[in-house]
């Protein structure tokens, strides 16, 4: 083969060696520079967005609450407020546990109302204020445990829901006490997907709803009650799985039979009515000995009725716990 | 392409950018109130997208006619190994500390860790036998048909994220169905290129 040389490009004219070396490193690290930046970019956008972490308005006379003194977590580390209402399930807003906090955000939770009816002598439809009102606001601390697994421990604010109760006098016939959350998927996005029935419901006994531990929150910290957390007030029942504890309130029935709850209706199978906080009862996802406390990177064991047992065994006496989970 | 070896620096290194991050995250306390339940879920999410992207590369390789794709695949689904192992090593570390025993309880009550278990298992094989040298010890035809353990492990992959969701089912249900695409093409490209055997013999009654 015969390879001519190109005498009619003069050698000042050929690219340096040196420069074509560079331009091609140069491009080389141009490109993967560039990949690399829109890689990290995909996986920013698909994780949660940054915590929430505005301050709310102050609740004013919050008294501790002091005819519980004694009851459980005493001297146990409360559980930040940043990680309280930056890791929270809310379906209404988002299933990632973390998105709920930006997506609640801007939750118009005035004017608010809660029907109080069913089975009751006096039925009534509060006003937001109105309700406040029944009872003195205490600080609750207790410990929160998430069928899932984790839990924490929270300075509620509230008042316990015999009070409310005590005024629309419960007639003979009810037994049981039906709660419901708000449904509006202009405000409450995610109901417009079918991850659930809407709207979410839950339900008592009537002994567990009179119980001086079962309370009606409105706060957390000393301040109002964030959307992510149940805003405006939300039903806290200490000794039972935390999606018990219905948020956002619109609706409180009382009932002669059993009412229907949001995830028994899901999955009969794996949550039961009562779902009462039960180490020796698994879940088919989540064994239930331990837990893991928000905060802390070791497990806990997890106690007999979240360490409830004192003041709620005798509620059940007599009753398979296995069956009835 | 002739340029192959750039492009794996590239692939290397952007398959570690999420790995990076993650660790940046947790360096600055930024994973959440749940670190470990983040990493779990990080790791076994990027799992599932390099078995999904290793196992689009034969289909897209048939489709553009770019036979050099198929030198990147190996790297794939070593990175999806590579993930798994740290998804696993997360649960047995953080979850179990290392006892055997509350892990073996684990398995045999949570059937949804089992079959993760178990399709993190069926890729160890894959992943010892990836080299040059062990393709040629094994030979072609027996290599190959060892690595279809991958579609096992990545069915299973899917099925394990499935029964572990509670309610929100979209997203793998999605991983399903890119799952389900990527071996539907495999199934398809089969049957149509192998003509069917003559109707004559098949009508003998044996």
């Amino acid at each position: 083969m015969l390879i001519k040389r190109p005498y009619d490009i003069k050698s000042s004219e050929i690219t340096d060696k040196k420069v074509y070396l560079n331009r091609r490193l140069f491009m080389r690290g141009a490109v993967l520079a560039a990949t690399t930046v829109a890689t990290g970019a995909l996986y920013k956008r698909l994780n949660p967005p940054p915590p929430v972490t505005k301050p709310r308005e102050k609740l004013a006379e919050v008294q501790k609450s002091a005819e519980l003194a004694g009851v459980p977590p005493a001297g146990e580390k409360l559980t930040s407020f940043e990680d309280i209402t930056n890791y929270n399930n809310f379906y209404e807003f988002s299933t990632d546990k973390r998105s709920v906090a930006s997506e609640a955000e801007g939750f118009v939770t005035r004017p608010w109302t809660v029907s109080v009816e069913g089975l009751v002598n006096k039925p009534k439809r509060y006003d937001l204020d109105d309700l406040l009102k029944i009872a003195p606001l205490e600080e609750r601390v207790y410990r929160f445990r998430c069928v899932e697994g984790w839990s924490m421990v929270i300075p509620w604010v509230g008042f316990p829901l015999s009070k409310l109760l005590e005024q629309v006098e419960p007639n003979s016939q009810a037994r049981y006490v039906a709660f419901e959350t708000l449904y509006d998927p202009k405000r409450m996005p995610n109901q417009s997907r079918g991850v659930l029935d809407w709207p979410y419901v839950e339900g008592l006994r009537m002994d567990e709803a009179m119980h001086p531990l079962t309370i009606l929150a409105s706060g957390l910290y000393g301040e109002q009650l964030p959307p992510q957390d149940g805003a405006p007030v939300r039903l806290v029942v200490p000794w039972k799985y935390g999606f018990k504890s219905i948020k956002s309130v619109v609706r409180i029935k009382l009932v002669e039979a059993e009412p229907p709850t949001t995830w028994n209706l899901q999955a009969s199978n794996e949550y039961g009515f009562y779902s009462n906080v039960n180490p020796r009862v698994s879940h088919p996802r989540w064994s239930q000995a331990r837990e893991r406390r928000i905060g802390e990177y070791g497990m806990r064991e997890t106690l007999m009725f979240n360490g409830y047992a004192d003041q709620v065994a005798q509620l059940y006496a007599g009753m398979d716990l296995k069956r009835y989970f | 392409m002739k340029d192959t070896w750039f492009a794996k620096i590239v692939l290397f290194i952007n398959s570690l950018v999420p790995l990076g991050l993650l660790g940046r995250d947790g360096y600055h306390h930024r994973l959440g109130a749940n670190p470990l339940e983040f990493v779990t879920r990080t790791t076994g999410m990027l799992t599932l997208i390099f078995l999904l992207i290793s196992l689009a590369v034969t289909p897209a390789r048939k489709i553009t006619g770019w036979n050099w794709l198929t030198r990147f695949r190996r790297m794939l689904g070593l990175y999806a190994f590579f993930y798994g192992f740290l998804h696993f090593v997360t649960y047995v570390w953080f979850d179990r500390f290392f006892n055997l025993k509350s892990t073996a309880e684990d398995i045999l009550q949570r059937p949804f860790i089992a079959v993760g278990m178990l399709s993190f298992f069926l890729m160890i094989p894959l992943a010892v036998t990836s080299t040059n040298k062990m393709i040629k010890r094994l030979g072609g035809k027996r290599w190959a048909s060892l690595h279809r353990l991958v579609y096992v492990a990545a069915a299973g992959g899917v099925l394990h994220y499935y029964m572990l969701v509670k309610s929100d089912t979209r997203l793998p249900v999605r991983f399903a169905i890119l799952l389900g695409l990527l071996l539907g093409y495999r199934l398809f490209v089969k049957y149509q290129s192998s003509p069917p055997p003559p109707a004559t013999i098949r009508s003998i009654p044996r």
